[in-house]
């Protein structure tokens, strides 16, 4: 990759990112970072990731040509099918292969935070795999909303912590998990999203690049080009995201928008979109855009995603935003239900709420007919199902 | 003007009590009097912590003053009358400990202009990395007079010690344990030796928080550093008693 997109070694895109850490976390934070290239760069650790991305997770996830989505939109519409990734969601990918790394550390126990549920899921579901002991932190107002996912993570033997702090939700979760680590600074902290302090945001990339890497081999299949025109992703902190464009950063004609949740609207007070109201500053550990008080105060988003409930972006994001290589579209929560409703009636596929918001794009941007248009389906509906009967029964 | 806190650890070398408390708690307007009150009734050295909506590296009674402060109505603007307010009368050093996105938002050399204004005589940043502080900061804060401190824990190496020694410009806050603010009590054999690695490295004076909370804690404490600091116990017992427990509370841990 060029150096335009690539962390530097201190861990910055831009101006963004870096280690605002206490020195409390320091000794943690330097051993990933003196280590997670030479370990995760390895033949062995290779061989033993992609084994389980292909037995365990069942991967590749299909890319989907969508055939009347294409007609609806008039343009061509692939799907990637994370929501058939092992979990529902895109987020194995990374927890497979930070629990490698965090095994290779020699640690013995994973903590982790959740918004959604999707990443402790997936978290939970390593940690039984390897048999290591876990702790899930989850807002108290999470846990209360996404009680299927709790319950999943108890049957696979996780704790789930609730976050009592401020406004106990994924930001309140993730600062649990760092004063967890804090406090036992010898267990390992497997962060979700692409965000927090380096080398967290590189990671996360690394390990969720695999679905941009797919998506090469198999649209040189289906189309005869390895890139397409243009690649849509739903950004919360911007895991599945950064995912999706990884392989194409360098491909400048292939057009990058990220849907960002705009909860009841952008100037509604009720909006999680960050890179349009936010400023620079500091968000667990790093140096981003983030929605904040004049004083400081780190604002409470709001989207109907729990995923997308985030008042930061990865720093990678606020970089290709800054510098127009991506395009953020705001999407309102009840564009991204229809957008849901769209999906699921045209192709059969019930979508995340997350990548509903993805999906809602294709009803405000026009594309071209012969453009090749991928939407990373980052996960499957089924923790949505509570929202989306309360929509139905609006509609009837 | 002469640095106040500067002035301390050239007059002072032993049993400096340090109180820890947050701006704008249990009431918005008690700032001013608990600052006055802990001088009068013989605090060395006071941390104004600056409430904030995510303080990664507090424990629950320092976080849950905080949302309470900000609760009350607790803006930047107000901390800086109420610290000139108290400076009218009041001698003793402040410090303001604070997280880097409030100075950030706020505009770095606004913070530190108001800080020097009011009468601020040193900044703890828990999350400001050394690196970055060399770089862009430590210039700007000696400009107006302000000391900066750093933290030093139980992980921290020998070499890195030495390092943080050599950057602070105030005293080295030695974090008693692996741990967040207000987790542990007691001070154990093995605190003691990191006590005494540490004095056998550093020139800096050194006050050792995290678990300081009465006479005997404070007591030994002092005899491996020129001091000691105590945040959670202190806001406890104000939430207890109020401003009016202070002067029992600082003699007591006076003893």
């Amino acid at each position: 990759m060029s150096e335009k997109y690539k962390v530097s070694e201190d861990g910055y895109y831009g101006e963004f990112g870096g280690a605002w850490v206490p020195e409390m976390l320091y000794k943690n934070v330097e051993e990933l970072q003196n280590n997670y290239i030479q370990i995760i760069e390895s033949a062995e650790f290779q061989d033993e990731f992609r084994s389980l991305l292909s037995e365990y997770c069942g991967r590749p996830t299909p890319l989907t040509f969508a055939k009347r989505m294409s007609e609806k939109y008039n343009t061509q519409i692939f799907l990637k099918r994370e929501d058939l990734n092992h979990t529902g969601s895109h987020k194995l990918n990374n927890a497979i292969g930070q629990i490698l790394l965090a095994k290779r550390l020699g640690k013995k126990r994973i903590i982790a935070e959740t918004g959604a549920g999707q990443h402790g899921v997936a978290t939970a579901t390593v940690c039984a795999l390897m048999n290591i002991p876990c702790i899930v932190y989850m807002g108290e107002v999470d846990i209360a909303r996404q009680q299927p996912n709790v319950k999943r993570m108890e049957m696979l033997g996780a704790e789930v912590r609730p976050a009592l702090s401020g406004s106990r939700t994924l930001k309140d979760a993730t600062n649990e998990a760092i004063r967890h680590w804090i406090a036992n600074p010898e267990d390992y902290y497997l962060i979700g999203s692409a965000i927090g302090f380096h080398p967290y945001p590189d990671m996360v990339a690394k390990f969720q690049s695999i679905i941009s890497e797919e998506m090469r081999v198999q649209l040189k299949t289906k189309t005869g080009k390895e890139t397409p025109d243009v690649v849509i992703a739903c950004v919360g902190g911007g895991s599945n995201a950064v995912g999706a464009f990884y392989h194409f950063l360098d491909d400048e004609p292939v057009q990058l928008i990220e849907a960002e949740a705009a909860g009841l609207g952008i100037d509604s007070g009720k909006s999680a979109a960050t890179s349009i109201l936010g400023t620079e500053g500091i968000i667990h550990g790093c140096r981003t855009l983030l929605m904040q008080t004049e004083d400081g105060q780190i604002v409470e988003p709001h989207s109907i995603s729990a995923g997308l409930d985030y008042p930061g972006i990865g720093p990678l994001h606020a970089h290709l935003i800054k510098t127009g290589r991506a395009k953020v579209v705001p999407v309102t929560d009840a564009q991204a239900l229809e957008a849901a409703f769209i999906l699921t009636r045209t192709e059969g596929i019930i979508p995340a709420l997350e990548s509903s918001h993805a999906l809602a794009v294709l009803e405000q941007v026009t594309f071209k007919p012969t453009d090749v248009v991928v939407v990373n389906i980052s996960g499957r509906g089924d923790k949505d199902m509570d929202t989306y009967i309360k929509a139905m029964h609006a509609n009837d | 003007m002469n640095n106040r806190m500067t002035a301390l650890f050239e007059t002072k070398k032993e049993n400096i009590l340090n109180i820890y408390f947050t701006a704008g708690y249990p009431n918005i307007d008690d700032t001013v009097t608990i600052i006055k009150q802990l001088e009068h009734s013989g605090a060395d050295l006071i941390e104004v912590g600056i409430p904030y909506s995510d303080p990664l590296a507090d424990g629950p009674t320092i976080q849950e003053s905080g949302t309470a402060a900000l609760k009350n109505g607790f803006t930047l603007k107000l901390l800086f009358e109420q610290i000139r307010e108290a400076r009218k009368t009041a001698n003793v050093p402040l410090i303001l400990m604070g997280y880097v996105n409030q100075l950030m938002q706020f505009g770095v050399e606004k913070f530190v202009a108001q800080c020097a204004d009011s009468g601020v005589d040193g900044l703890i940043i828990p999350d400001l990395p050394p690196n970055v502080f060399e770089k862009e900061y430590k210039e700007l804060f000696a400009k107006h007079n302000l000391s900066f401190t750093f933290l030093v824990t139980p992980n921290t190496s020998d070499e890195r010690i030495k390092m943080l020694d050599s950057l602070s410009t105030g005293f080295l806050y030695i974090v008693s344990s692996a741990a967040i603010t207000g987790a542990k009590s007691g001070i154990s054999e093995e605190q003691i030796a990191y006590f005494k690695r540490i004095s056998s490295l550093i020139s800096s004076p050194k006050l050792i928080g995290f678990g300081i909370s009465d006479n005997e804690t404070f007591t030994t404490a002092c005899t491996y550093a020129e001091g000691a600091i105590i945040g959670s116990a202190f806001i406890k017992m104000l939430s207890k008693e109020g401003v009016a427990g202070i002067d029992g509370y600082i003699q007591s841990v006076r003893g």
